[in-house]
């Protein structure tokens, strides 16, 4: 496999008055996926065109296995890409699709064959060549989009939200099926979406971006379990969210005069931020918030209840199902131990 | 779907297209067989002089449409793909002139083509010619003034298709490793095809029945059929005939726009 490393560095651009990136510095592993995660406008999709070529960085470098190549057109990148709205072209069936990237390559007759016959059973399509896009489910014109993007064994693969346009069980399926494809080939992978529960199947690690900038990269264990800031413990996950500052050892007075115990030997009067997960309670705890349900949600697999706790806190709890839902109005008590609490800098 | 009360607003349309248009295009027509007999048609389609005549129309009008074509694709793509500003600046190039009365356009063409117009003073005056051009009064001068009239349509209909085509198409293909030539031809042009098709029979058609142009611009030297039936009625005071080679005319016109809707159809459907 000619799977290769990509390493940016610095990457900045600005259109016009808007800083569309800034100082972007990321590096992906042969064969690694990385999720790109970030709300729209955070400068995800402007970061996949400056690797593609479709745009041109104002500064930093994009080196693939440690060769520049922000100079090269996107045609001489050797890069596959998936698009959301598939991009498949309408007027050529599956076969010619998957072909067209050998028949760019000047590929002998008999070995695009091979090939692109290769590659559409690797996605499950084989015996589809003659259909047209326009003949085929999203599902199947996903998938011969997959096979169009890996049969010249690109360097990398860059996936621009490709699951957006699908329903939800089929994009679950899809989601595993290039994963499995993706690991089996040790391919280097960018994957770009808003979508972080996807993030979460799809990933080694995640960078989450906004307003241009990488807010945090770690592994998906990392990013949930230990958000750096309020974007990136907000946007991945449900959370409760709170400000605070230390006020004695392992204590955070919150603002709005709540005490809670918590693991931690800061300094007094730092401020942090406290995190607590909402499937993180359960009915005791070290520390105890009792409170008014005001919604209960039914999940099938587990409750979500909002509650309200005293000094006007609102909590997400989230509990399995067992036993009734709790009713509206119903008095209920939650706790959480301070080590289930995550605290970041402000 | 019926659509039976759609009729009511539509009438006074309707009624005013029948009386302004239809019912005088038919009365002229039925000039042509007030003997009776159809020795007007026979006359229009059987003899060599008046066969000629409809089949330089058809030539001209194919070449016509070819040029437009090879100028008005460039043209068309390039507005489409341009920046915002560059696209308006295309539009209003391409637009004022289809604005402006065909008449006075034919005209213009008159003072740059001729022996001593503009285009030929230029010329002279700058040492790449000694003798004047002919340029005004010949075939020419007619597919000079018929391109450019014609021109802005087929640029319309190509922008129309070239902006409704997917960008994330085109860069679908770079991103496989196509070149800029590659892209135009296997993804481009493929794809714009209904706009090409769409812009050569609207071309093809409307140059069938020039006027105008070919009369002005043609120096009595270029005959196309329109010109040949302005001769009939207002020279010759012949209207018999004239209604005759109108109704040539049209079936022609009706003739190649028919070919054209059958022809897209099975495109579509394959």
């Amino acid at each position: 496999m000619a799977s290769a490393e990509l390493r940016l560095e610095g990457i900045g651009k600005r259109f016009g008055e808007v800083v569309a990136l800034d100082n972007v510095s990321l590096v992906v592993e042969r064969g690694e996926l990385v999720t790109i995660l970030g709300p729209s406008g955070s400068g995800k999709t402007t970061l996949l065109k400056v690797v593609a070529g479709f745009e041109s960085p104002d500064h930093g470098s994009v080196k693939v296995d440690g060769v520049e190549i922000a100079s090269l057109p996107p045609a001489k990148r050797n890069i596959g890409m998936m698009f959301q709205n598939y991009a498949l072209f309408p007027h050529l069936n599956v076969r010619k699709n998957v072909a067209f990237s050998l028949e760019m390559r000047n590929t002998e007759k008999g070995e695009i064959d091979r090939r692109v016959t290769d590659a559409l059973e690797l996605v499950e399509l084989a015996g589809y060549d003659e259909r047209l896009p326009r003949q085929l489910s999203g599902g199947q014109q996903q998938r011969v989009a997959l096979a169009r993007a890996i049969v010249f064994n690109p360097r990398l693969l860059l996936l621009d939200e490709p699951f957006g346009a699908l329903d939800r069980k089929l994009r679950e399926t899809l989601q595993l099926e290039v994963r499995r494809l993706q690991q089996r080939l040790g391919l280097t992978t960018i994957f770009i979406t808003h979508d972080q529960e996807e993030a979460l199947v799809l990933s080694d690690r995640i960078a989450v971006m906004s307003k241009g900038a990488i807010q945090q990269i770690a592994t998906r264990a990392e990013i949930y379990e230990r958000p750096v800031n309020d974007f990136v413990a907000d946007f991945v996950g449900e959370s409760n969210i709170f400000h605070g500052v230390v006020s004695a050892r392992n204590t955070v007075t919150l603002d709005n005069g709540r005490m809670l115990q918590v693991k931690s030997d800061a300094t007094p009067g730092k401020r942090l931020g406290v995190l607590m997960r909402p499937e993180r309670f359960s009915s005791s705890g070290a520390n105890v918030f009792a409170g008014e349900v005001l919604d209960a949600i039914y999940l099938g697999a587990s409750f979500k209840l909002r509650l309200r706790c005293e000094s006007g806190i609102e909590l997400l709890v989230r509990q399995p199902a067992r036993g009734k839902l709790p009713m509206v109005a119903q008095r209920l008590t939650v706790g959480i131990d301070a080590d289930e609490l995550h605290l970041f800098d402000l | 779907m019926s659509r039976s009360a759609g009729f009511g607003p539509a009438l006074p349309a309707i009624v005013f297209l029948s009386v302004i248009f239809l019912f005088p295009v038919a009365r002229f027509l039925s000039f042509s067989v007030e003997a009776g007999n159809l020795d007007w048609y026979a006359q229009a389609l059987g003899k060599q002089l008046y066969l000629r005549v409809l089949w330089d129309t058809f030539e001209i009008a194919a070449l016509v449409t070819f040029f437009c074509l090879l100028l008005g694709y460039p043209l068309g793509f390039l507005i489409a793909t341009t920046t915002h500003f560059w696209a308006t600046v295309g539009f209003v190039l391409v637009l004022l002139p289809l604005w402006t009365s065909v008449l006075v356009r034919t005209y213009a063409w008159m003072v740059l083509l001729g022996r001593n117009g503009v285009l030929n003073r230029l010329l002279i005056d700058g040492g790449i010619t000694t003798e004047p051009l002919p340029l005004l009064h010949n075939f020419t001068g007619v597919m000079i003034g018929m391109v450019h009239v014609l021109l802005p349509y087929m640029v319309l209909l190509i922008y129309g298709a070239v902006r409704r085509l997917d960008p994330a198409i085109v860069q679908a293909a770079q991103g496989l490793g196509a070149s800029t030539w590659q892209t135009f031809w296997r993804i481009y042009v493929p794809l714009t095809m209904n706009g090409i098709f769409a812009g050569c029979v609207i071309v093809f058609v409307l140059s069938l029945g020039f006027f105008i142009t070919p009369a002005l611009l043609g120096g009595g030297r270029v005959i196309m059929i329109a010109v040949l039936i302005e001769q009939q009625v207002r020279e010759t005071l012949n209207w018999q005939f004239a209604a005759a080679l109108s109704a040539v005319l049209l079936a022609a016109t009706l003739l190649v726009y028919a070919l054209a809707q059958r022809f897209a159809r099975e495109e579509s459907a394959s």
